[in-house]
């Protein structure tokens, strides 16, 4: 008897809105008809979404792909002799020579669409938990200076250095401290936190592990989106796991040290990925942002030393432990070291993540990775860090990717998310939209948020209507300075980027008195 | 889930003791299954609309006495975060994305038009009950866009005649399927 082949389907939910259950159905079924001995796995996602389902067959030579498959290619597949259908049209070849996945630097995304999400085991059978045996081995102080000499920052947007963060909360003395995982990622066009924690959830819990010895807390919460579902099972089915394991409780792999974690499910608000309104709604209250000083490492989860992280922080952490700070280190350009997953999304040909060092251009990872728009149509605008980041005409696209490069344009480059416009978007829409938003989700702390995105919305459809545009968008400008300098947080602050990028780059689309005169004639 | 319902079980709250007779839904037992700990409220809370399928109003005397806070501040908390309903919703529901992702993708286009072809505003309910149409802002799903929640359920690469049918699908499901 040989032994059976090993057929991966992903479940991740992107996969899986375009059918990827019903494949791994199909295959199972057709399988036990031919009576051909084959076992299907289900792993998280690669990150080719455009290709999904992607189903790969491990064999001697690697993994080799198929894709996009849907449920009624499944027979024809099996006709042209799947496992083995390298005549079928759908046949990929090896997943790891495909273009769009040879050109990445898989570092925190490697075991993504490898290993089975729910296995400790395969896991630790693909290099895991190398990086927790290295912090349990070292003193704590050295696994701090590990993360600092990596160059490491914040991946939620702020591009915060991750180790000088630990460093104070490591500082404080506390009875109590916290490690909370920002898993809140409601910008449009990420989706990064979700595919690494659907596909490897360890990978994460790792991470939080190894900051919890590092600054001397026990207890860890994983904050995460109710428009996750997938997310979340998929976090709490891996924490089960570990604490059978040992990897997670009072005795983590046998060295007498603790740490506890938890998951917590948010409830659709989306200022609650800003980091002090997270900690309230852990705490069970309303997500309202807190003024700071004092800043969380100081006085965050119940008011104690808390370090906040963004999960692709966290997920950093193990390969710098393990690999060591220089390798991580050596990627990246200036002062943003080591690589980071951007993610194509909107009208575009080729979505997907897309991990590289920093300092790839805008243009390279749309045109050369995306394949330009899905609607065939020029690109206009790339919106380009999430709701809160600037859009960024196409003529700026040749500006590499890096967090310096970006502020110095007046961009941002956020957490890595590229929403895609082809030349139909009308850009005064977007700058509506943009208050708008601001309007639904501001906690309502501040005045210059809670008002000025009201505000600001009338203002903007006031123009909209061609009424003294003029006057009406330098009312629009006065109040994005306002907005900028006095709210209390990024969602108020933040939300005149994309309004002012709009105003700033594309003034044709908000002159409708002339546009409607134009019209008329 | 938490779903042991233990109706004897009081906890010590013998002062709220007569309430057991006003929680049909078995709330106290939820609460004490997360140790009426005031920080689990937003897991109570969707442990509650899991059950009864929306946040009844009567609940939030039973929590707030569970886990000692007054009812404005649990009040506070269900009216704040936009998961939370204190009205039963339709039997199917709809989280449509309208974020910028699938904006780039036709999806307010999208959202208009279903609203209009059943007669609904935003986070509004058919007459017959059968369907909810809630705009969601990101699913996580951008790069097959315009996506969507259809009863917990991601979908993707939505056209018109795609959510017609989801619409259609939901009218047809009888009420009584539901229960």
């Amino acid at each position: 008897m040989s032994d059976p082949v090993i057929v991966t389907v992903p479940k991740d939910a992107a996969a899986r809105s375009v059918g990827a259950d019903e494949v791994a159905s199909a295959i199972a079924a057709q399988a036990q008809a031919r009576a051909i001995d084959i076992v299907v796995k289900r792993t998280g996602t690669r990150g080719l979404l455009f290709l999904e389902p992607l189903v790969e067959v491990e064999t001697e030579a690697g993994r080799v792909a198929y894709g996009p498959v849907s449920a009624e290619d499944v027979p024809t597949l099996f006709g042209s002799g799947f496992p083995n259908a390298t005549g079928h049209p759908l046949h990929l070849g090896p997943v790891e020579e495909i273009p769009y996945f040879a050109r990445q630097e898989r570092v925190t995304f490697g075991r993504c669409g490898v290993i089975d999400p729910t296995s400790v085991a395969d896991y630790r059978a693909h290099g895991g938990f190398r990086g927790l045996q290295a912090a349990l081995a070292r003193p704590a102080a050295d696994v701090i200076e590990d993360v600092v000499a990596s160059g490491l920052r914040g991946r939620g947007g702020a591009g915060f250095p991750t180790g000088i963060k630990w460093h104070t909360v490591a500082g404080i003395e506390a009875t109590q401290k916290y490690v909370c995982c920002n898993a809140d990622e409601g910008d449009s066009g990420t989706f990064a936190d979700r595919i690494l924690m659907e596909g490897d959830p360890f990978l994460l819990i790792e991470g939080m592990t190894i900051a919890g010895l590092a600054v001397g807390a026990d207890t860890g919460f994983v904050y995460i989106r109710s428009e996750y579902p997938d997310a979340v099972a998929a976090m709490r089915t891996a924490i089960k796991a570990c604490e059978a394991d040992g990897t997670l409780g009072d005795d983590i792999l046998g060295s007498g040290r603790r740490f506890r974690l938890a998951v917590r499910v948010g409830a659709g608000s989306y200022v609650c990925g800003e980091e002090s309104a997270m900690l309230d709604s852990l705490e069970g209250k309303r997500g309202i942002v807190r003024a700071k000083p004092p800043i969380p490492a100081i006085a965050g989860l119940f008011g104690q030393p808390t370090v906040v992280n963004n999960v692709l922080s966290f997920a950093a952490v193990p390969s710098i432990l393990a690999d060591g700070p220089d390798r991580y280190e050596a990627f990246g350009t200036g002062r943003s070291r080591g690589t980071m997953p951007f993610q194509l999304a909107g009208n575009i040909a080729r979505g997907g993540l897309v991990e590289l060092p920093f300092g790839i251009t805008l243009k390279e990872l749309v045109e050369d990775f995306g394949g330009g728009t899905l609607s065939g149509r020029p690109v206009r605008a790339v919106q380009v860090g999430g709701p809160l980041g600037a859009y960024v005409p196409a003529w700026r696209m040749d500006l590499p990717m890096d967090y310096e490069a970006f502020a110095e344009a007046g961009f941002m480059l956020g957490h890595g998310g590229l929403v895609v416009f082809d030349e139909s978007v009308d850009m005064a829409e977007q700058a509506r939209f943009a208050f708008e938003f601001c309007a639904i989700e501001s906690c309502g702390k501040c005045t210059p948020c809670r008002i000025g995105a009201v505000r600001g919305r009338e203002t903007v459809e006031k123009i909209l209507a061609g009424e003294d545009v003029a006057a009406n968008v330098a009312i629009v400008e006065d109040l994005c300075t306002l907005m900028t300098d006095a709210s209390m947080c990024a969602m108020g602050g933040l939300t005149p980027m994309p309004v002012m990028s709009a105003l700033t780059h594309f003034p044709e689309d908000f002159d409708r008195a002339a546009a409607a005169q134009a019209a008329a004639e | 889930m938490p779903g042991s319902v233990n109706g004897d079980d009081h906890s010590g709250r013998g002062a709220h003791a007569s309430r057991a007779d006003v929680d049909p839904h078995g709330i106290q037992a939820l609460c004490a299954c997360h140790e009426n700990r005031p920080d689990a409220l937003l897991e109570i809370l969707h442990a509650v609309q899991q059950r009864v399928g929306y946040v009844p109003p009567e609940a939030l005397a039973t929590i707030a006495a569970a886990l000692n806070l007054s009812r404005a501040e649990v009040h506070g908390v269900v009216s704040y975060y936009h998961d939370f309903h204190t009205a039963p919703q339709g039997r199917h529901v709809v989280k449509l994305c309208r974020a910028e992702a699938c904006q780039a993708v036709g999806a307010q286009a999208l959202y208009d038009h279903i609203c209009a072809s059943e007669g609904i505003g935003t986070g509004g309910t058919t007459t017959d009950g059968a369907l909810t149409v809630e705009a969601a802002y990101c699913l996580g799903n951008c790069a097959l866009g315009p996506a969507a929640l259809v009863d917990g359920r991601l979908v993707a690469r939505l056209t018109r005649e795609r959510i017609d049918a989801i619409a259609a699908g939901a009218r047809a499901d009888a009420p009584q399927a539901a229960e």
